[in-house]
C-alpha cells in the first residue's frame, strides 16, 4: 500500500489539470510504472511480483483510491455532508458512501466496488475538491479492471442500466453475497422481483421468496401416499398378497430438502416511551398489589348516555362512558380519601392528595401514555367529556406536555376499548390504586322479578396498595362506584 | 395498459397487465419527453414519487417533467436543521406537517397555491438554468410584460426584488433531478410566521441555512395567472424548449402496483429518524427563566439524539442531585418535545420528592420543551 501512495505523489498537480479520459490513460500509466520506478520497494516485495496489482507485501489485496467524481456544470468543489459508511465497513458495488452538497444540489456518491473502507479522506462539513479521493477501498482479487474513478457515463453502462430494468432479462443485479445465498437455496435470481434500487436484487426479497417457499412444502405422508404401487404387483387382487405386499417397506422414504430459516435474532436498545414504561412498572414492583374484580350492569348507563350524546354532539363534544366512570370514581373516593393518596418512601407517612387527578391510560402508536385530568371532583361530566377530547386530540397528535402527564392521585384503564374482560393492572406510583374496565358485553341476567333480562354488563379489576389499603375499603369504595354507575340518577344527588 | 384520454390529460392505469410498472409502460410509450402530473397533494406521496422515478425509471434517453402540488406543510432541504429553519411549535399547533427532501438547497413553504416542478434527466443533460428558461418563457407567454428573471443563484425573481421561486437538485449515479417552487397564490401571512424560527439564536449548528428573500405571489401582479394556466403554460413551453410533443399524463402515486416499493419509500420519509433525526450534529445553549430563577440549559445534538444535557440551576433553588437525574433522564432521549415529557413524567413518578419540588421540576421541564 506504501507504494502505491508514493507512485501517485508525483502526479497530484497533474491530476487536476488534465480531463477525464486523459487521466484514465495516465493512471495506467502509473500501475504500470510502479513495477519500475521504485526500486527499493521493489526489492522488498521482490518474491510476490505474481499479481499485477500486489504492491503492498502487509495486504494481500489492492486498495484502490475512489476519486470523487465530475457533478457538472463546471463544479470544482463541494462539502460532504454525512458518510455512509466508516473505516473498516465493508461496501458493495453501487451503495451509497457519502452524500455531498454544492450550490443547492445534493449529490449521493455511490461505491464502484465491492470491498471494505480503509479511509475516509474527509470529515464532514470539510470541502472536497473534484477528481480528489474521497476514500480508499480495499477490494476483492479480479475486480480492478477498468478505469479507477467512477466514470460518469459511457455506452456500457446506459446498456447495463436497461437491461437491469427487466426483471426476467438477460442480466439480474445482485451483489455477491446476495447470488451466493440465491445459490445455496437453489434460487435462480430471474424468479426474484428485486426491490432495490434499479430493480437490484436484495437479501430480503431472497428470504421473501423462501418464506413463501416454505409455506408451500407439504409433510411427510401425503408424499408416501402419492407414490406408486410397489411393481411386483403381477396378480393385485389376491387378497393374501396384498397385505404381505403392504407391510414390506418396498417405498422408500421421501427426501425433501430442509427449509433454510435464515432469520436472525435483533437486539435493539430500549429507548424513549419504552424506557419510561420500564422506569415507571420497575418501581411498581414495589408495591405489595392485591386485585378486587367486580362486575357492573350498565343497562341505565347505557340508556342515559345514549339521550345525552346528541345533546353533547350539538356542542361539539364526542361522549363516550369515559366521564360517567370518572366522575363516578371522583364521587366514591370523596368516601374513600385514602385511595387518592401517596405513600413516602421510608412508608412513614401518608399524604392524602386534596385534588382528584385522575388519569387516564392512552394507548398510542408510540406506546402507553397516562395523562391526567385535573381537578375531576370540580368537574362536571360534560366538561370532563370536553377535557378528554382535548387529551385525546393532544396524545395522538404527539403534544402533551407535562403539565398533563404529571400530577396523577388515581388511574383509570380502558382497555375494554380495544378488548378483554379481567385485568390486573400495575399501580403508578407515587398512587395506591388503579382500574381496569374490560368491555361492555350484552348478556343475560336475572332481573328482581326472577325473570331473564338482557343486560350491558363491564367487569372491573382494581388493584391496590396492600401497604395502606385493605380489602374492605377496596371492596366498599367499588360497590359505592357501582352504583353510582347502575343508578345513575343518585348521581344527580351528589354531584357538586 | 388502459389509457383513458380526456382533453389534454391521459391517466395511466396498470391494473390490466401484470408486472407493468410505470417504468415499462413509458418504455412502451417510447418519448423522448414525458410531461407527468401526480394526482396527490400529499408531500410524502409526492416526494416519494420523485425518488421513484429517480431510481427506477430509464433517464439516460428519456427526460420527465412531473407538476405537483400540496396541501399545507414546511419542506426542509436535506442537509437543514428544523429547528433553526421553521417555528416547530407554531407547525404542531397548526397541524402543518413538517417534510425532508432529498436534494439540497433551503426551507420552503408550500401550500395549493404552489406549484412543484420536477425536471428529471441524465446526468450528461442536467441543466438548471435551461429548465429555469422553461419557466419564465411560459411566464412571459401568459403575460408579456411580466418582470420574471433567473438569477446566478437559481432563483427566480419577479420585477428584479421578490423571489416566486426556489430551486433545489439531487444527483444521483446516472441521472438527476432538479426542482423548483413557484408562488402562484400562496398564503404569504402563513409562510412569513412558520419561516420564522422561534429559537434560532439558541442554536449552533452548520446546517445549510435558508437565505431569506422578500416573496410575492404572481396572483399579486396579476389575478388571472392561476396554478391551473400556469401548469398549462410550463408544461406547453417545455415541449417547445425542448422538442417533445408529451400531453399532461395524470400519476397516482399511491398506485403500488405501477410502482413496485413506493408505498415504502413514503413510509420511510415520514420517519422520525429521517425528519429529525437527519439533522447535522449541533448544540444548544439557552438562558431560561423559570420561577425567576436563571437557569442555563446546554445540549449537544447528534441525529437528533440528546448527546449531552448540562443544567446550571443556582443550588438552592434545586439539590444538584436532583438536577443531575434530571439531566441523565433526558440524555440518549430524541430531542422531541412528546418523548422528553413522557421520560421526564416518568421521572417525576420514580422520585420520591417533595410536593414543592415536583412543582419546581414541572416547570423546568416546561422550560426545557420550549426550545423543543
Amino acid at each position: 500500500m506504501a507504494a502505491v501512495i508514493t507512485v501517485r505523489a508525483p502526479f497530484a498537480l497533474m491530476r487536476r489539470l488534465v480531463s477525464l479520459r486523459l487521466h484514465k490513460r495516465c493512471c495506467s500509466k502509473v500501475q504500470s510504472a510502479c513495477l519500475v520506478y521504485h526500486p527499493h520497494s521493489y526489492s522488498l516485495i521482490a518474491g510476490q511480483q505474481q499479481r499485477f496489482f500486489r504492491t503492498s507485501y502487509v495486504a494481500a489485496r489492492p486498495v484502490m483510491p475512489f476519486k470523487l467524481s465530475d457533478i457538472g456544470e463546471g463544479i470544482m468543489e463541494v462539502t460532504v455532508k454525512e458518510w455512509y459508511v466508516k473505516e473498516g465497513d465493508k461496501v458493495s458495488q453501487f451503495d451509497s458512501i457519502c452524500e455531498v452538497q454544492s450550490d443547492k444540489a445534493s449529490v449521493t456518491i455511490t461505491s464502484r466496488y465491492d470491498g471494505i473502507i480503509r479511509k475516509l479522506y474527509y470529515d464532514v462539513d470539510s470541502i472536497a475538491l473534484v477528481g480528489t479521493p474521497l476514500v480508499d477501498i480495499e477490494t476483492d482479487d479480479g475486480q480492478v479492471e477498468g478505469p479507477q474513478e467512477d466514470v460518469v457515463e459511457t455506452p456500457a453502462m446506459s446498456h447495463e442500466e436497461h437491461t437491469h430494468q427487466e426483471i426476467k432479462g438477460l442480466k439480474t443485479q445482485a451483489t455477491p453475497a446476495v447470488r451466493r445465498l440465491a445459490m445455496e437455496n437453489t434460487i435462480k435470481l430471474s424468479e426474484i422481483v428485486g426491490t432495490g434500487k434499479d430493480g437490484r436484487i436484495l437479501k430480503e426479497d431472497i428470504l421473501n421468496f423462501i418464506a413463501k417457499q416454505t409455506g408451500a412444502i407439504l409433510p411427510p405422508s401425503p408424499f408416501q401416499e402419492i407414490c406408486p404401487p410397489p411393481p411386483a404387483s403381477v396378480a393385485p387382487s389376491t387378497p393374501a398378497a396384498k397385505p404381505r405386499e403392504k407391510t414390506t417397506p418396498s417405498v422408500p422414504t421421501p427426501v425433501i430438502p430442509k427449509p433454510v430459516f435464515t432469520g436472525k435474532d435483533r437486539t435493539e436498545p430500549i429507548k424513549g416511551f419504552q424506557k419510561a414504561m420500564v422506569r415507571i412498572m420497575s418501581a411498581a414492583l414495589k408495591i405489595p398489589h392485591f386485585g378486587y374484580k367486580d362486575e357492573v350492569d350498565l343497562s341505565q348507563l347505557v340508556r342515559l348516555r345514549s339521550e345525552l350524546k346528541g345533546l353533547a354532539e350539538s356542542r361539539g363534544v364526542k361522549l363516550s362512558y369515559m366521564p360517567f366512570f370518572i366522575k363516578a370514581a371522583s364521587l366514591s373516593l370523596l368516601h374513600f380519601p385514602i385511595l387518592n393518596s401517596s405513600l413516602d418512601e421510608n412508608c412513614t407517612n401518608i399524604t392524602y392528595k386534596a385534588a382528584h387527578n385522575i388519569g387516564l391510560a392512552m394507548d398510542t402508536n408510540q406506546g402507553l401514555l397516562v395523562p391526567n385530568v385535573k381537578n375531576v371532583q370540580m368537574l362536571s361530566v360534560f366538561e370532563l367529556a370536553v377535557e378528554l377530547n382535548r387529551l385525546q386530540t393532544l396524545g395522538t397528535s404527539g403534544q402533551l406536555g407535562t403539565v398533563d402527564l404529571t400530577g396523577g392521585t388515581f388511574t383509570l384503564s380502558n382497555i375494554g376499548s380495544i378488548g378483554g374482560t379481567y385485568a390486573k393492572p400495575v399501580i403508578l406510583p407515587p398512587e395506591v390504586a388503579i382500574g381496569a374496565l374490560g368491555k361492555i358485553q350484552v348478556l343475560p341476567r336475572f332481573n328482581h322479578k326472577d325473570e331473564v333480562v338482557k343486560a350491558h354488563i363491564m367487569n372491573v379489576s382494581w388493584s391496590a396498595d396492600h401497604r395502606i389499603i385493605d380489602g374492605a375499603t377496596m371492596c366498599r369504595f367499588s360497590n359505592m362506584w357501582r352504583s353510582y354507575l347502575e343508578n345513575p340518577a343518585t348521581m344527580v344527588l351528589d354531584l357538586k | 395498459m388502459i389509457l383513458r384520454l380526456s382533453n389534454r390529460a391521459c391517466v395511466l392505469s396498470g391494473s390490466a397487465r401484470l408486472k407493468s410498472t410505470l417504468s415499462t409502460c413509458f418504455d412502451e410509450m417510447g418519448k423522448a419527453g414525458i410531461i407527468l402530473k401526480s394526482a396527490s397533494t400529499g408531500i410524502f406521496e409526492n416526494l416519494a414519487l420523485e425518488d421513484w422515478i429517480h431510481d427506477h425509471v430509464d433517464l439516460q434517453n428519456r427526460s420527465i417533467l412531473l407538476l405537483w402540488r400540496n396541501s399545507p406543510v414546511v419542506v426542509i432541504g436535506r442537509h437543514q436543521n428544523p429547528w433553526q429553519e421553521c417555528n416547530l411549535p407554531m407547525l404542531r399547533r397548526l397541524g402543518i406537517p413538517l417534510a425532508r427532501r432529498r436534494s439540497g438547497g433551503g426551507t420552503v413553504f408550500h401550500d395549493f397555491g404552489n406549484i412543484n416542478m420536477t425536471f428529471f434527466t441524465s446526468k450528461k443533460k442536467y441543466d438548471r438554468h435551461r429548465n429555469l428558461k422553461v419557466v419564465t418563457s411560459a411566464l412571459k407567454a401568459l403575460k408579456p410584460d411580466l418582470d420574471v428573471t433567473a438569477t446566478d443563484r437559481f432563483d427566480i425573481l419577479l420585477n428584479g426584488h421578490y423571489k416566486i421561486s426556489g430551486t433545489a437538485a439531487k444527483l444521483g449515479r446516472t441521472s438527476a433531478y432538479h426542482h423548483c417552487t413557484l408562488l402562484c397564490s400562496v398564503d404569504r401571512s402563513v409562510l412569513s410566521s412558520v419561516l420564522k424560527s422561534n429559537t434560532s439564536e439558541v442554536i449552533r449548528s452548520n446546517a445549510t441555512p435558508s437565505v431569506p428573500s422578500p416573496v410575492k405571489n404572481l396572483s399579486d401582479v396579476d389575478p388571472t395567472l392561476d396554478s391551473d394556466t400556469i401548469m398549462e403554460a410550463i408544461a406547453s413551453q417545455y415541449n417547445n424548449e425542448f422538442g417533445f410533443d408529451s400531453q399532461v399524463i395524470t400519476v397516482d402515486p399511491a398506485h403500488e402496483a405501477l410502482m413496485p416499493g413506493i408505498h415504502k419509500m413514503s413510509k420511510d420519509i415520514q420517519m422520525w429518524e429521517w425528519i429529525y433525526g437527519k439533522t447535522p450534529k449541533f448544540s444548544v445553549c439557552a438562558s431560561l427563566v423559570v420561577d425567576d430563577v436563571n437557569v442555563k440549559l446546554d445540549m449537544d445534538i447528534k441525529s437528533g439524539i440528546v448527546e449531552q444535557c448540562a443544567v446550571e440551576i443556582p443550588e438552592d433553588w434545586l439539590p444538584p442531585e436532583t438536577v443531575n437525574e434530571f439531566t441523565s433522564t433526558l440524555n440518549g432521549s430524541k430531542y422531541c418535545p412528546n418523548e422528553a415529557a413522557v421520560l421526564l413524567a416518568a421521572f417525576v413518578r420514580t422520585r420520591s420528592m417533595s410536593a414543592g419540588v415536583a412543582g419546581k421540576i414541572q416547570r423546568l421541564c416546561e422550560g426545557v420543551l420550549s426550545v423543543m
